[in-house]
């Protein structure tokens, strides 16, 4: 009796997570605005909309399994180059492109997650980043298939279901971005405010703790990382799709590195973090970069430091902090 | 056959010496603390720029520069432990590596800022120029007073850590931490003296590096790469491991680029990613 009232009470606790807040459905209606307000910047949204399904990948492991990956752009490569590469040889039908970048991203997850959930610390810092160090030197080796240091050429990418082309405005990006990124964002929030989802933050919190009350951690951790490669896959064949080039960045460290930036800006495990600091991340990069490119890794490093020091939980964390105060 | 065998061989070990004086620093303070300093070489890019500074505008001799490189890296970590780093030795990894990453953002754009994103060029004394050639096989000539450098510093360490009072703090507390300060240690202290001593170390290796590999603002992120594979393959805190492992990368490396060219470095990660899942802890850790 008692068992399945704490049941029903649990059921009832995650349906309370999971309900949609006010404020959620302005922010996507307002996602909508780019299309009427700034028209002209609709490449950007674009742009922001890919590195913010990305960095939702990446607060899939870090943010909600604690596993801190420095390498995290080789599964954004290899989408990116599976969705050129297909699309070089004839099949530049757009959503298959998404699947085929999906699966291979996944498939390299599921190889490297049985790595990945063995180490912790230091060692599993190291092996993210040597991991994507290879795919990116691999990369560049195999010029033959990915046309090395000077990227890829020949992409072709068909219309959007043979009507909408992708236009010089981005407006067909842009509204296909957005909504790629809005059915992950789904996917992800559903996964999140599930039991599996509070499994991995018990391992976040304590890894050590959840295989005692019977919750196997390795395998938790294998799921969420094939699912989040797949995930960074199909960012990376947006961004493909979209701009119609590939060049060897999309594999860099700089770009792993990035995008911890903007989760942790943004605050890491609260779902909107990432879309926040991709949004004032690339904004803000668009705004400086006219001004000093070379100066605006500065005022990144300051940023971060700034947050380490007085914002954990990132822009996000600290805003929440503030209306709990003045609640 | 043999002597371009030797001349790799020897090439790497000299390329491999200058990995060790740029990471044992690294290698001691994380074994000690576990705090993961990936700033630690643009440490080292402070020493390299402030030996080009000294040699170009103010004319000072090569030989006087390296000191002021050691100080100069070694007053500036100083520093920034006192005001940063030490709010965030009980902090995640995450943190710490953000933090650290944020200086290494913030030094690199600001070389750039001063000096320009070119190569600084650098003039060595011309006795450490040119070859010997011996048994038929050619050393040059800077890359075996870099060797010997290397192998005094490791002999001074090695002496220091095993016969002072302070080096014997410094092993209590890389061992246990715990311990040691409940035998009244002041580890944050030791602590403090070893980060500056390692920091200074690698901004000497910096100064030391720009004839070999040259300098500009991104060897901050080049060589992190390199000292935290040297690091965590030679395992933490430990000066034997750092030694072994800046030999083997630097070997491997030069191996490498001679005879696979095409690979470039794919071999050294390979090499780092295979050792790592055989030995976490690396080739001599304890943990």
């Amino acid at each position: 009796m008692a068992a399945t009232a704490r049941a029903a009470d649990a059921h009832r606790q995650f349906e309370l997570q999971a309900r949609w807040r006010p404020a959620e459905i302005a922010f996507w209606l307002a996602a909508l605005l780019p299309f009427v307000v700034t028209p002209s910047y609709l490449s950007l949204a674009s742009q922001i909309a890919i590195t913010a399904l990305f960095a939702l990948s990446l607060d899939l492991i870090l943010g909600y399994a604690g596993i801190v990956s420095l390498g995290h752009a080789a599964f954004f490569g290899l989408g990116a180059y599976a969705a050129g590469i297909v699309s070089k040889y004839g099949w530049g039908e757009p959503l298959s492109g998404l699947a085929i970048a999906a699966s291979l991203a996944g498939l390299l997850g599921y190889i490297t997650s049985f790595i990945i959930a063995r180490f912790r610390h230091l060692a599993l810092i190291m092996i993210t980043l040597g991991l994507g160090l290879l795919l990116h030197e691999a990369a560049n080796s195999a010029s033959w298939l990915t046309g090395g240091a000077d990227g890829l050429q020949g992409v072709r990418i068909r219309p959007l279901l043979e009507t909408f082309r992708f236009d010089l405005y981005g407006r067909t990006a842009y509204a296909y971005s957005l909504l790629v990124l809005f059915v992950t964002f789904l996917v992800t929030r559903r996964i999140i405010h599930s039991p599996f989802g509070l499994a991995l933050r018990g391992i976040r919190e304590n890894p050590v703790r959840m295989p005692a009350i019977g919750a196997p951690s390795g395998s938790h951790i294998r799921k969420i990382y094939t699912i989040a490669a797949a995930m960074a896959g199909v960012a990376g064949a947006l961004l493909t799709q979209t701009t119609s080039t590939v060049s060897l960045e999309v594999l860099s460290f700089q770009r792993s590195a990035d995008v911890l930036v903007i989760l942790i800006l943004g605050g890491a495990g609260r779902l909107y973090g990432g879309i926040l600091g991709a949004i004032i991340y690339l904004v803000a990069r668009d705004q400086f970069s006219g001004v000093n490119p070379q100066f605006w890794y500065f005022w990144i490093g300051l940023l971060l430091v700034a947050v380490v020091m007085f914002l954990p939980n990132g822009i996000l964390g600290g805003l929440g902090a503030i209306y709990k105060k003045f609640k | 056959m043999l002597g371009p065998l030797a001349g790799v061989l020897f090439d790497g070990f000299a390329y491999g010496m200058l990995l060790f004086i740029l990471s044992v620093g690294l290698s001691v303070t994380l074994g000690m603390m576990n705090f993961v300093n990936l700033a630690h070489c643009s440490f080292a890019m402070l020493g390299g720029y402030v030996t080009v500074t000294l040699m170009d505008r103010l004319g000072w001799s090569f030989f006087a520069t390296l000191p002021a490189a050691f100080l100069a890296a070694a007053a500036a970590s100083a520093v920034l432990e006192r005001l940063l780093f030490r709010r965030l030795y009980r902090a995640s990894d995450l943190d710490q590596c953000l933090l650290t990453i944020g200086l290494v953002f913030m030094s690199v754009a600001a070389a750039a800022y001063v000096y320009g994103t070119v190569q600084q060029p650098v003039q060595v004394p011309s006795y450490l120029r040119g070859s010997v050639s011996w048994l038929g096989i050619n050393f040059a000539v800077y890359r075996l007073f870099l060797v010997g450098a290397a192998l005094v510093i490791t002999l001074v360490l090695i002496a220091a850590l095993e016969t002072t009072r302070f080096g014997a703090q410094v092993r209590a507390a890389v061992d246990n931490q715990r311990m040691a300060r409940g035998l009244g240690i002041n580890v944050d202290a030791a602590f403090a003296i070893t980060f500056a001593l390692g920091s200074g170390l690698a901004g000497l290796g910096g100064g030391l590096a720009i004839e070999m590999v040259g300098l500009d603002p991104a060897f901050a992120f080049t060589y992190l790469v390199y000292v935290l594979i040297v690091v965590s393959v030679g395992g933490l805190g430990s000066i034997g491991g750092s030694f072994a492992a800046a030999t083997l990368l630097g070997i491997s490396d030069v191996a490498g680029k001679y005879y696979a060219p095409q690979l470039g470095s794919f071999l050294i990660y390979l090499v780092m990613v295979g050792l790592l899942m055989w030995r976490p802890a690396g080739l001599f850790g304890k943990r």
